[in-house]
C-alpha cells in the first residue's frame, strides 16, 4: 500500500501531509522560542536594579534586517505564485531574490555581533556600570580605560557620566578614556553572552534564530538549485514543497518581528 | 482455531506475496537502514530493552550501596565496577558519592528517555499505529528512520559520558541548577568532554529524535485512517499515542531551550540559572550573576510534569487492548476514556510547580497548582474506573498478556493515590523529596508502565515474528516480577513517611550507625528492597530467554492468533513492507467482542456487515 | 494512627499536628479508596473468568454507581483541598513571625550548615559575599556596627523552648533543603533567596536537620542538628559566642 495524500489534500482534513507537519512542527517551534521568551520575562523580572540595559544594541542595523525580512516574506510568497503558474523563469528569479535577502539578513547580524566584540562593559565594587570601547593602549593588568558611549545604557552609567561632565573630568564628547584600576571592578567583560543576563539571552535567541535563517537558506538554496527538477517531473508536489518551506520562512519571520521590539526597542 | 474466516487468512502462505513490491532490497536496507515502520519499530524496542536493563544494571549497584554501604560488592561485581569507572570513581569496587549520584541521574534519564519513552512510543507506537490505523506505513517514512537514527547516537552520547573523567552527569535525571552547572568544573575541566555537558547534548539529540517522531505519529494518525475508520472508531490506543504526540511535541520544546540555556552558562559562562553572589568551596564564583535557579526548574517541570504523562498514557492505551481482547467484551466507557485522555492531555500543561512547593511559593501560585494537581487526577480515575469496570461482565481469560495487563491496574492504582499526599502541599512538606515520592512514581512506572509494557510484546509478539512466546515462561516471569517489585516498592512509603530521604548514598547509614535518628527505624528496609531488586533481575531470565527463543522456535501462529477485531489482524503475519494486502475498510467500532447475534464472540472491524445496510452509513 | 503506623516520627512542634492532621486523613482516605476498588477488582477477577463466564455480556455494566463513586472521590479531594490544605499553606506564609520569635539565618554550603543570629541588638549585620573568607564564612562586613554581636554557628542550631523560631533559610552555593521531619518543616535553600519558615519546638532535645535536595557528592551526609534547649541556656549561648574577629583583626581586613 502506498502512502496516501503526499500531494492530494485529504478530503475530511482540508490537508496534505507534509503541510499538516510542517504546521505540527512550527507549533513546536512556538514551544522553543516561547520558552526562550519566557526565559527572557522571568530574567528581567528578576534583574538587579538597574542591571537591566535599556536600548543598549543599535537599532539601525535590525531595522535594515526586518525591512529585509518583511520584502523576503512578499518574494517567496511570489516564487510559490510563479510555480503553481508554471513559470519557472520567474520561480527561479523570486526563489534567487529570498535567498539573497536572507543572507544579507545573516551579513547584516554577523556585523552586529562583530560589533559587539569590541564593546565593553565594566562594574565597579560600588555598584557603577559604565559601557563604552577599551583605549587599547592604556589599558594594561592594572588598569582599564575605557573610552565611555554617549548613551549610557544603564542608570548608574549616566549617573556617573554626568558627574565626570560637571567635574570636567572629560568633555562633552567625551573621546578621552576613563582609567580604571582593576582591583576597583567587580566585573569587567565585552558584550559576549557572558556579560550579563541580557547579552546571554540576546545571543541565545538570534543566534537560535540565525540558525533557522541558515537552515532555511540551505533548503531554499536546494529548491532554487537541484531540487527545482521536480517542477518537470512533479509540479503539484514542487509547489507543496515550496508552500511548506514558505511557512517555514513566514515562521522564521515572526521570530524576527517578536524579537526586533523585544531586544532592540524594550 | 476456527477463527479463519477473515479472508486475509488465505495469504498466510507467504509465497505469493512481495513480488509486486520494489526490488530486493539487501539486508542492510531491510534491516539496518528500513524505513519499514515495522523494522523501525523493532530496531526501537530492542534498542530500548537494552537501555532498560542497562538502567536496572546501574540501580543494581546503587541499591548494594544502599543496602551494604561502603562495602566492595561480592563475587567480581565490585571489580567490574572499578575497572569499568576507574578507581576514582569507585575505590576499590566501593562505590563514592559522586559514582552513587551519577548512576542515580543516569537510571532516572535512561529510564525515562531512553526506555520507557522509546520503548512505550517509539516501538508499539510505531509499530502498532499504522496497522491499527489501517496505514501502509508512517506518513514519513524517511523522517521516521531519521527519528531512530538520532535516537541512537543520543543514547551512544550518553553511554560516552560514563567513561570521561568525572563520570557522567550526576545531578538528578532533574540537573537542577546551580549544582549541575558547576558540577565538573575543576582543573582538568574540558568543555565538552565531561557527565554534564554531554548529558546536555544528548538531551537536545533525544528531543529532536523525539519531534520527528511525533510530527509523523500525529499526521499518520490524522491522515493515514482507513476509511470508515472515524476519530471515534480509534482504538484506543491510538488517541493514548496520538494525545502522547502532541505532549512530547509540545512540551519537550522548553527542555530544549533550558538545554541551550544550561549549555551555555557551562561552555559561554553565562548566568541564565546563576544567581549573584555564589561562593563555592570558599571560592567567589566567577560569572555575572543576575540568573535564576528556579527558571531552570520551571522549564524543566513544564516538560517533565507532561513527560510523565507520556510514559503512561501508552501504557493505559496497551491495557485496554489487552483487557478487552481477554475480556472478550467491549472496553467500558470508551468516550468517556478518550475525552478523560483529551482532558489529561491538556491539564497536564497546567501542573507543573506541584514539584516546586518548597521553593518559597505563595498562597496564590500553590493553591493553583495544587487545584490542578487534584483536577487532573480525575481523568485518571476516570480511565482505571473504566478498566477496572471493564472487567465486569467479562468471559475473562489469563493468558500471559492478560496477567500483565490486569495487575497493572492496582499497582498504577498506588501509585496514582499516593500522588494524592504529595499533590497538597501541606502534605508535600513531610514527603517531599522523601522515598515516597519514589514509591509513588514507581510504583506508576516499574510495576505499572512496565508490566503493561510486557503486556505488549506478549500480546503483538506473534504479529511480529508470526510466533508465539511460550505461556509457561511467561508465567513464570509474571508471578515473581509481580511479588518483587511490591518487595522493592512498598517499604518506600513507609521509609519516606520516616524520613528516609531519596540520593542518599549512604542508604542512611554512616559507619554502620543511622546518621539521622528519625530514620533509624526505617533502615532495615534496605536490604529487603535491595534483595528484591536483585532477584527480579534474576525473574527477567525466563523473559529474556522466552523472547529470543520464540523468535524462532515459538508456537507458529495464524494472523489473528488472540481473535482480535483491531486493523493489525487484518495484516498478514508478519506483515509485509506496505502492510496490507488490500486497502481495508472498516465497519465498526474497535471492540466489538461478544456482539449479540453474532455467531463468533468478535466481530473484527473490517469484517463486511452480513446484515443490514445501516451498518454503512458512516462510510 | 495509620501514619504512625506507616513511620511518621513524632511531632516536636507546636503546629505540626495540622499537617499531621491532613497527612492521617489523607491516608485514610487513599487507604480505603484502594481497598474499595481492590475488593471490586478482585471480585470481577474471580467471578468473571472464563471458566466460570464462559460467554461475556456485550453491554457490561449498566449501573451509575462508579460515576457516583468518582463524584464522592472528587468531592472528598475537594474538600481536603479547600478546607485543609489550602489554609494550612496560606497560614504558613502569611503569618511569619516578626516580633517575639527567635530570628535566625540557616545558610546551606555544600556540606554543612552556618546558623546565623543578630545576637543580643536584634540586627543582622550586613553581608557581602566578597568579604567570604575561611574565618568568616557568611560575608559579614565588620564594619557594620550590627554585626559585631553576631553569632555565627556550624551545623547546630541552637533554640529555646516553646519560643517561635523565624527562620530564613538560603545558600551560598547550590540548592539544598532544610528539612526537619521532626518539627515536619521542609524549605528549599536557594542561593539569592531568603526563604522564611517557623515553627515552635515544644520538646526539649536534639532534632536532626536533612539535607532534602541533592546538592553534591556529600548531600548524604550533609546533617544539620537542631538543638532545643531552655531559655536561660539559650540567652547565655548568645551572650558567650563571639563570632566578630578582635579589634586588631579588624582593622587589616578591607
Ligand atoms: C508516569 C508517571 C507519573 C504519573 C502518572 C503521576 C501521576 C501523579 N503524580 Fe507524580 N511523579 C512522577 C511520575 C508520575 N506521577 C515522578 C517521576 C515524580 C518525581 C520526579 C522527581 O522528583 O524525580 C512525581 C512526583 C510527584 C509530585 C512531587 C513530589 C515531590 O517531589 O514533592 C507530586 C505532587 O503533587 C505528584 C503528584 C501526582 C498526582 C496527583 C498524579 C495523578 O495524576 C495520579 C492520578 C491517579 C489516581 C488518583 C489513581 C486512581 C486510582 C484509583 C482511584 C483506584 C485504584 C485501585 C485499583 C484499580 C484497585 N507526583
Ligand atoms: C521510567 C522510569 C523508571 C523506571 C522504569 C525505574 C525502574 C526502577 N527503579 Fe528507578 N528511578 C527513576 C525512574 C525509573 N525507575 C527516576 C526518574 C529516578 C530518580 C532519579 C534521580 O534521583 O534523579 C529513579 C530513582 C530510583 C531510586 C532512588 C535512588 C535514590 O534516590 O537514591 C531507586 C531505589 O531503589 C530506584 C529503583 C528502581 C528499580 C528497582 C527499578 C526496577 O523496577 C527496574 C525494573 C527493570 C526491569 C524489570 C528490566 C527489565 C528488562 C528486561 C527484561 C530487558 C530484556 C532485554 C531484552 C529482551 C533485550 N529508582
Ligand atoms: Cu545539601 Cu543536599
Ligand atoms: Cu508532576
Amino acid at each position: 500500500m502506498d502512502i496516501p495524500y503526499t500531494v492530494n489534500n485529504r478530503p475530511d482534513t482540508g490537508l496534505y501531509n507534509a503541510k499538516l507537519g510542517m504546521w505540527l512542527f512550527l507549533a513546536s517551534e512556538v514551544m522553543l522560542f516561547g520558552g526562550l521568551f519566557s526565559a527572557y520575562i522571568f530574567l528581567r523580572l528578576g534583574a538587579d536594579d538597574g542591571m537591566w540595559p535599556h536600548q543598549i544594541l543599535d537599532v539601525k542595523p535590525a531595522f535594515i534586517n526586518t525591512m529585509i525580512l518583511i520584502i523576503s516574506s512578499v518574494t517567496i510568497v511570489q516564487s510559490w505564485a510563479a510555480v503553481k503558474m508554471g513559470n519557472l523563469k520567474k520561480f527561479k528569479l523570486y526563489m534567487g531574490m529570498t535567498i539573497l535577502l536572507a543572507s544579507a539578513f545573516v551579513g547584516i547580524k554577523s556585523y552586529e555581533y562583530y560589533t559587539k566584540v569590541h564593546h565593553y562593559g565594566l562594574i565597579t565594587n560600588t555598584r557603577i556600570q559604565v559601557t563604552g570601547y577599551l583605549d587599547q593602549d592604556k589599558t594594561n593588568d592594572q588598569v582599564v580605560a575605557i573610552i565611555p558611549d554617549k548613551h549610557q545604557a544603564f542608570e548608574s552609567g549616566k549617573k556617573f557620566m554626568e558627574t565626570k561632565l560637571e567635574a570636567g573630568a572629560v568633555s562633552a564628547g567625551h573621546h578621552e578614556p576613563i582609567l580604571f584600576q582593576r582591583s576597583d571592578l567587580v566585573w569587567f567583560s565585552n558584550f559576549m553572552p557572558r556579560y550579563n543576563t541580557f547579552f546571554a539571552i540576546y545571543f541565545t535567541m538570534t543566534a537560535l534564530h540565525a540558525l533557522h535563517v541558515i537552515g532555511a537558506i540551505v533548503v531554499l538554496a536546494y529548491f532554487w538549485g537541484p531540487g527545482s527538477k521536480m517542477f518537470h517531473t512533479n509540479r503539484a508536489q514542487f509547489a507543496n514543497r515550496i508552500e511548506v518551506v514558505g511557512l517555514f520562512w513566514h515562521f522564521v519571520e515572526l521570530v524576527w518581528i517578536f524579537l526586533f521590539p523585544v531586544l532592540y526597542l524594550l | 482455531m476456527e477463527t479463519n474466516i477473515n479472508h486475509s487468512n488465505a495469504h498466510t502462505s507467504h509465497d505469493d506475496q512481495g513480488h509486486h513490491e520494489h526490488q530486493e532490497l539487501k539486508f542492510w536496507q531491510k534491516y539496518i537502514f528500513s524505513v519499514d515502520h515495522k523494522v523501525i519499530g523493532i530496531q526501537y524496542a530492542i534498542t530500548a530493552l537494552l537501555f532498560l536493563l542497562l538502567g536496572f544494571a546501574l540501580m543494581g549497584y546503587m541499591r548494594y550501596q544502599l543496602a551494604y554501604p561502603d562495602t566492595a560488592a561480592p563475587y567480581g561485581f565490585g571489580k567490574a565496577l572499578t575497572a569499568l569507572v576507574g578507581q576514582e570513581m569507585a575505590p576499590d569496587g566501593k562505590m563514592s558519592g559522586a559514582l552513587y549520584n551519577s548512576f542515580g541521574a543516569m537510571h532516572g534519564t535512561i529510564m525515562v528517555f531512553l526506555a520507557i519513552v522509546p520503548l512505550a512510543v517509539g516501538a508499539f507506537g510505531n509499530f502498532v499505529v499504522p496497522l491499527q490505523v489501517g496505514a501502509g506505513d508512517m506518513a514519513f517514512p524517511k523522517l521516521n528512520a531519521a527519528s531512530y537514527w538520532t535516537y541512537l547516537p543520543g543514547g551512544v552520547i550518553m553511554l560516552i559520558s560514563f567513561f570521561v573523567p568525572g563520570g557522567a552527569a550526576k545531578s538528578g535525571w532533574t540537573s537542577y541548577a546551580p549544582l549541575s552547572v558547576i558540577s565538573d568544573h575543576g582543573p582538568a575541566f574540558h568543555p565538552i568532554m565531561n557527565g554534564q555537558t554531554l548529558w546536555l547534548i544528548g538531551m537536545t539529540v533525544l528531543i529532536f529524535s523525539s519531534l520527528l517522531g511525533s510530527v509523523n505519529m500525529i499526521v499518520t494518525i490524522v491522515q493515514l485512517r482507513a476509511k470508515g475508520l472515524t476519530w471515534m472508531r480509534l482504538p484506543y490506543f491510538v488517541w493514548a499515542q496520538f494525545v502522547t504526540a502532541f505532549l512530547l511535541l509540545l512540551a519537550f520544546p522548553p527542555l530544549q531551550a533550558a538545554g541551550v540555556m544550561q549549555l551555555m552558562d557551562r561552555i559561554a559562562g553565562t548566568s541564565f540559572f546563576m544567581p549573584t553572589g555564589l561562593v563555592v568551596n570558599g571560592q567567589i564564583w566567577d560569572h555575572s550573576g543576575g540568573g535564576s535557579p528556579l527558571l531552570w526548574q520551571h522549564l524543566f517541570w513544564f516538560l517533565a510534569h507532561p513527560e510523565v504523562y507520556v510514559l503512561i498514557l501508552p501504557a493505559l492505551g496497551i491495557v485496554a487492548e489487552v483487557v478487552s481482547n481477554n475480556t472478550r467484551k467491549p472496553i467500558w466507557g470508551y468516550k468517556s476514556m478518550v475525552y478523560a485522555t483529551l482532558f489529561l492531555g491538556v491539564v497536564s500543561f497546567t501542573v507543573w510547580a506541584h514539584h516546586m512547593y518548597l521553593t518559597g511559593m505563595g498562597t496564590k501560585v500553590s493553591s493553583f497548582f495544587q487545584t490542578t494537581t487534584i483536577i487532573i487526577s480525575i481523568p485518571s480515575v476516570i480511565i482505571l474506573s473504566c478498566l477496572v469496570i471493564s472487567l465486569y461482565g467479562g468471559s475473562i481469560r489469563f493468558n500471559t498478556p492478560m496477567l500483565f495487563a490486569v495487575a497493572f491496574m492496582p499497582m498504577f492504582g498506588l501509585g496514582g493515590l499516593t500522588g494524592i499526599p504529595l499533590a497538597f502541599n501541606a502534605t508535600n512538606i513531610v514527603l517531599h523529596d522523601t522515598y515516597y515520592v519514589i514509591g509513588h512514581f514507581h510504583y506508576i512506572v516499574a510495576p505499572g508502565t512496565i508490566f503493561a509494557m510486557f503486556a505488549g510484546i506478549y500480546y503483538w509478539y506473534p504479529k511480529a515474528t508470526g510466533r508465539k512466546m511460550s505461556e509457561f515462561l511467561g508465567k513464570l516471569h509474571f508471578w515473581p516480577s509481580l511479588i518483587l517489585m511490591n518487595g522493592i516498592f512498598m517499604p518506600m512509603f513507609f521509609q519516606g513517611l520516616a524520613g528516609v530521604h531519596r540520593r542518599w548514598h549512604t542508604g542512611g547509614v554512616v559507619n554502620g550507625e543511622a546518621l539521622f535518628e528519625v530514620t533509624k527505624h526505617a533502615l532495615h528496609w534496605n536490604s529487603f528492597m535491595s534483595w528484591s531488586a536483585w532477584l527480579l533481575a534474576v525473574a527477567q531470565i525466563p523473559f529474556i530467554i522466552n523472547f529470543f527463543w520464540a523468535w524462532k522456535r515459538g508456537e507458529k501462529v495464524g494472523d489473528n492468533p488472540w481473535e482480535a477485531t483491531t486493523l493489525e489482524w487484518n495484516t498478514p503475519t508478519p506483515p509485509p513492507h506496505g502492510n496490507f494486502l488490500k486497502e481495508p475498510i472498516v465497519y465498526r467500532g474497535p471492540y466489538e467482542y461478544s456482539v449479540p447475534g453474532e455467531d463468533k464472540d468478535f466481530t473484527p472491524s473490517w469484517e463486511e456487515p452480513k446484515k443490514s445496510k445501516t451498518d454503512l452509513v458512516n462510510l | 494512627m495509620i501514619t504512625t503506623f506507616l513511620g511518621l516520627p513524632p511531632d516536636a512542634s507546636a503546629e505540626g499536628f495540622v499537617i499531621d492532621h491532613l497527612l492521617e486523613i489523607v491516608h485514610w482516605f487513599i487507604i480505603a479508596l484502594f481497598i474499595g476498588w481492590a475488593i471490586f477488582f478482585f471480585y470481577m477477577l474471580w467471578r468473571f473468568r472464563a471458566g466460570k463466564n464462559p460467554k461475556a455480556q456485550y453491554a457490561g455494566l449498566k449501573s451509575h454507581m462508579s460515576t457516583h463513586a468518582e463524584i464522592g472521590v472528587v468531592a472528598i479531594e475537594v474538600l481536603l483541598l479547600l478546607g485543609l490544605a489550602i489554609p494550612i499553606w496560606a497560614v504558613q506564609v502569611k503569618e511569619f513571625p516578626t516580633v517575639g520569635a527567635i530570628p535566625v539565618h540557616a545558610i546551606a554550603y555544600q556540606f554543612g550548615w552556618q546558623f546565623h543570629y543578630p545576637g543580643e541588638d536584634g540586627v543582622f549585620g550586613r553581608q557581602n559575599f566578597r568579604l567570604t573568607t575561611g574565618s568568616n564564612p557568611i560575608g559579614l562586613d565588620w564594619t557594620d556596627p550590627a554585626s559585631k554581636d553576631d553569632v555565627v554557628v556550624m551545623n547546630t542550631m541552637k533554640a529555646p523552648l516553646n519560643k517561635k523560631l523565624a527562620i530564613r533559610v538560603t545558600s551560598k552555593d547550590v540548592i539544598h533543603n532544610f528539612s526537619a521531619p521532626s518539627f515536619r518543616v521542609s524549605k528549599d535553600a536557594i542561593p539569592g533567596i531568603m526563604n522564611p519558615i517557623w515553627f515552635t519546638p515544644i520538646r526539649l532535645g536534639e532534632y536532626d536537620i536533612i539535607c532534602g535536595q541533592l546538592c553534591g557528592s556529600g548531600h548524604g551526609v550533609m546533617k544539620g542538628t537542631v538543638e532545643v534547649i531552655n531559655q536561660e541556656d539559650f540567652d547565655a549561648f548568645i551572650k558567650a559566642t563571639k563570632s566578630a574577629p578582635a579589634e586588631a583583626q579588624l582593622s587589616s581586613i578591607p
